[in-house]
């Protein structure tokens, strides 16, 4: 019987020989990636809450209301590209001598596409 | 884990071990082997799909939920199950696949999804159903991931584990409501448990004698139960509930030990399970294709959205 | 929502504990249950008819409204699991889901104010007022406008058809809380932070999709020539309309009809795309809609939404 694994969701899946990166470049361009930060109420901090892709700025706030708050009113949102935020994080135990400001992930979205390229 | 008694701790392999073996979480910059990033990946994108594909057999029943409270309850749930998908899919993101990619993978065909969406859902009852034994296997399944190794898969996993619970309440309300309407329903209800109860049980995979990965998994801390406790815990679990409800499950080997303290049980139907992992099910096509239609419709709307957002940057940047 | 359901979580319930406590989850658990934290929709509400208010009149014109949000509501939720992308069904569903939300309120209302306008079921069933009027009325009996019903399209035809519903369903819900039924003036006052949501969302992706690529502008603007001709149904009055405006109860929606434009004037503007020159669409004999003449897919559309619920008529759900 193939190798499957039970947990991870809703059952068991084969895993074994199941790619885990496409190997090549997708065949069309994708939503950049958002983080977003959540203030509940006043007086508390906005916390990182999770992810989200969005064309731009302004439908990434309203994909995070509609995602992670359901809209609930007196909510604050900062939304930010994950690219643009530069991350140090010593208790990650980087690789020695790996400059101490560097990306958050390793988003296979930080790899820059030129506009003009079709379908990438 | 021997690693962990290595003198040099810098060494990128014992940081990884020592922290595994402390039970802290791996954060996505930190060093970690190649096969566990490629394990969680595997892990993560198949329970992502599962969300996705999940919200269609359900889906399929929003425009005849049979009261406008229902229909808002199942809008809202596979709701959810977009929501799900979409947290499981930046967890993997922060691994270094894009979600283009994965979804990619899922429509050619080279990842899979659960088994269990490859089943037909042929009445309301089915609704009901799913919720309680199908989100109730999966609890059992998820909420251990809660506490994986992997910081960002169990970020996710703990929102994702209190809306499954309210996905089984509401599951297991609308069937013991329809338990109490007409004897139609409480028929309708019974052959919908009939129907699933066995593809719930296929659902915590082969026995462990015929898993062999899950030793690996266990030890990277990835996979915290085996299949067969897993299984176990479940049947122990809803055998009281259907008693409560009124219905029994098709299994005549079903009763309780008292030596062992568990329920005995039937031995799943693994020809049909494997049928059905193979690509053979009721609905493996259909809901691939339904995936697939939905992604290649939604192209142009993409695209549109990306070109307009080029756009607007350009003009702010001409401004300057 | 359950209440003598077993725990189906005790085996495994110090995880949960975990989860109680966690704080990065906005709002509390009905937040993400939206709209569906209720069972009767009206329950402790004072339903009393005010004074001098025709009942039957202010009946018919909750079904106007709330066929209006539950027709709507349903072709919208025709698109969850088939978005262009997973945010964007979300999306779609929290429209939806307002909507139906909005539905239930109005219809509830209708039956409250007149009951005579509920659908007569076997002595004894369980049916509640509102699924009685969604679910077992003929299509000749619903009284929404016709843009409501059409089939679902492509996503331009969703963009263009949710833009010429909110703006005009804002406009009138805005006014409407000035009614003189509290009941009413309380679900509008709901409706219009909804429906502000729901028209800016729509309005972002016209402009969007306006100034996208040469195929997304294609698709908009035969969606927009597609759907032009049932916006003039959506500020149009019925008699019905007309008298519980004069009553101060409701509004007449002719009367915001300029306001309306101004709105679509600036998306059209803004969107560099002129305005069709397509007419109204013809009733029969005058009558539309609002007068239960409706499109060849209404019918269609409730053959499938009613279907299970006119299997059990005495069903409990």
């Amino acid at each position: 019987m193939s190798e499957l694994t039970a947990e991870g969701g809703h059952g068991a899946v084969p895993l074994k020989d199941v790619p885990a990166d496409k190997g090549g470049a997708t065949t069309q361009r994708e939503w950049p990636l958002y983080e977003v930060f959540v203030r509940g109420k006043r007086g508390l901090n906005h916390v990182h809450v999770g992810s989200l892709h969005a064309a731009d700025d302004e439908m990434a706030v309203r994909h995070a209301r509609d995602v992670y708050t359901r809209r609930n009113e007196g909510v604050s949102i900062w939304v930010v590209r994950a690219d643009a935020i530069t991350a140090s994080s010593p208790d990650e135990k980087d690789p020695l001598f790996a400059p101490s400001g560097d990306k958050v992930y390793r988003h296979p979205t930080f790899y820059d596409i030129p506009a003009d390229v079709p379908h990438m | 884990m021997t690693a962990t008694h290595h003198e040099t701790h810098d060494e990128p392999q014992a940081v990884f071990d020592a922290t595994i073996e402390r039970g802290d979480r791996i954060e996505p910059r930190d060093w970690m082997p190649e096969g566990y990033r490629k394990t969680l990946v595997r892990q993560i994108a198949q329970h992502a799909h599962s969300e996705i594909i999940g919200m269609q057999p359900e889906g399929g029943w929003i425009t005849r939920a049979p009261s406008l409270r229902r229909k808002a309850i199942l809008l809202a749930k596979v709701q959810d199950e977009a929501g799900h998908g979409l947290y499981l899919y930046s967890a993997a993101e922060t691994l270094g696949v894009s979600r283009q990619e994965l979804t990619e993978l899922l429509l050619a065909g080279r990842q899979k999804y659960s088994s269990i969406f490859n089943y037909p859902t042929l009445s309301y009852a089915d609704v009901g159903t799913i919720g309680w034994l199908v989100d109730g296997a999966a609890i059992c399944n998820q909420v251990p991931l809660c506490r994986t190794s992997y910081g960002p898969y169990g970020r996710a996993m703990i929102r994702i584990c209190k809306e499954e619970s309210f996905h089984q309440r509401q599951g297991y309300e609308l069937l013991s409501t329809m338990m109490r309407g007409t004897d139609e329903q409480r028929a309708m209800v019974q052959e919908s448990v009939d129907r699933f109860w066995w593809p719930a049980l296929m659902m915590f995979g082969p026995p462990d004698a015929d898993s062999p990965n899950t030793a690996q998994s266990m030890a990277w801390g990835v996979k915290r139960n085996t299949n067969d406790d897993l299984r176990q815990r479940f049947v122990d679990m809803s055998v009281p509930q259907a008693e409560a409800l009124g219905v029994t499950f098709p299994d005549p080997e079903l009763r309780w030990n008292d030596e062992r303290g568990h329920y005995d049980f039937g031995t799943p139907d693994w020809d049909e399970f494997m049928q059905v992992v193979q690509g053979n099910g009721p609905c493996n096509a259909q809901r691939i294709a339904h995936r697939r239609r939905a992604h290649d419709d939604g192209a142009w709307v993409r695209e549109a959205a990306l070109a307009f957002a080029d756009k607007q940057a350009a003009a702010v940047g001409e401004g300057r | 929502m359950s209440h003598g359901t077993p725990d189906p979580n005790a085996a495994t319930g110090s995880v949960y504990d975990g989860l109680l406590e966690h704080h990065d989850v906005v709002g509390d658990d009905s937040a993400w249950a939206f709209g569906t934290d209720f069972e009767d929709p009206l329950a402790g509400v004072d339903t009393t008819v005010p004074d001098g208010v025709d009942a039957a009149e202010l009946a018919a014109y909750c079904l106007m409204l709330g066929d209006d949000a539950l027709v709507m509501s349903h072709r919208l939720s025709e698109w969850a699991s088939n978005a262009p992308d997973l945010e964007e069904d979300i999306a779609l569903a929290n429209t939806a889901l307002d909507l139906l939300g909005q539905a239930r309120l109005l219809l509830a209302r209708a039956a409250a104010a007149d009951p005579s306008v509920v659908p007569a079921l076997p002595e004894g069933s369980p049916v509640p007022a509102e699924d009685a009027l969604a679910f077992f009325r003929e299509a000749g009996d619903f009284r929404n406008v016709r843009l409501a019903e059409v089939p679902v399209g492509d996503f331009a035809h969703t963009v263009v058809r949710l833009l010429l519903f909110s703006t005009a369903r804002l406009a009138v819900l805005a006014r409407l809380r000035e009614s003189r039924d509290p009941v009413l003036a309380a679900i509008a006052a709901k409706g219009v932070k909804e429906l502000t949501y729901h028209r800016d969302h729509a309005g972002r992706w016209f402009l969007t999709l306006a100034q996208g690529t040469d195929e997304s502008r294609r698709r908009l603007l035969a969606a927009l020539d597609e759907v032009w001709p049932l916006h003039a149904e959506l500020v149009s009055a019925h008699p019905t309309e007309t008298a519980v405006a004069a009553a101060g109860v409701g509004v007449d929606p002719s009367e915001v009809a300029a306001e309306v434009d101004v709105v679509l004037e600036q998306v059209l503007a803004v969107s560099g795309v002129d305005r069709p020159e397509k007419g109204a669409l013809a009733g029969v004999r005058g009558r539309t809609g609002r007068h239960g003449l409706h499109t060849e897919h209404l019918s269609r559309m409730l053959a499938e939404m009613q279907v299970v619920a006119r299997a059990h008529p005495e069903g409990l759900w």
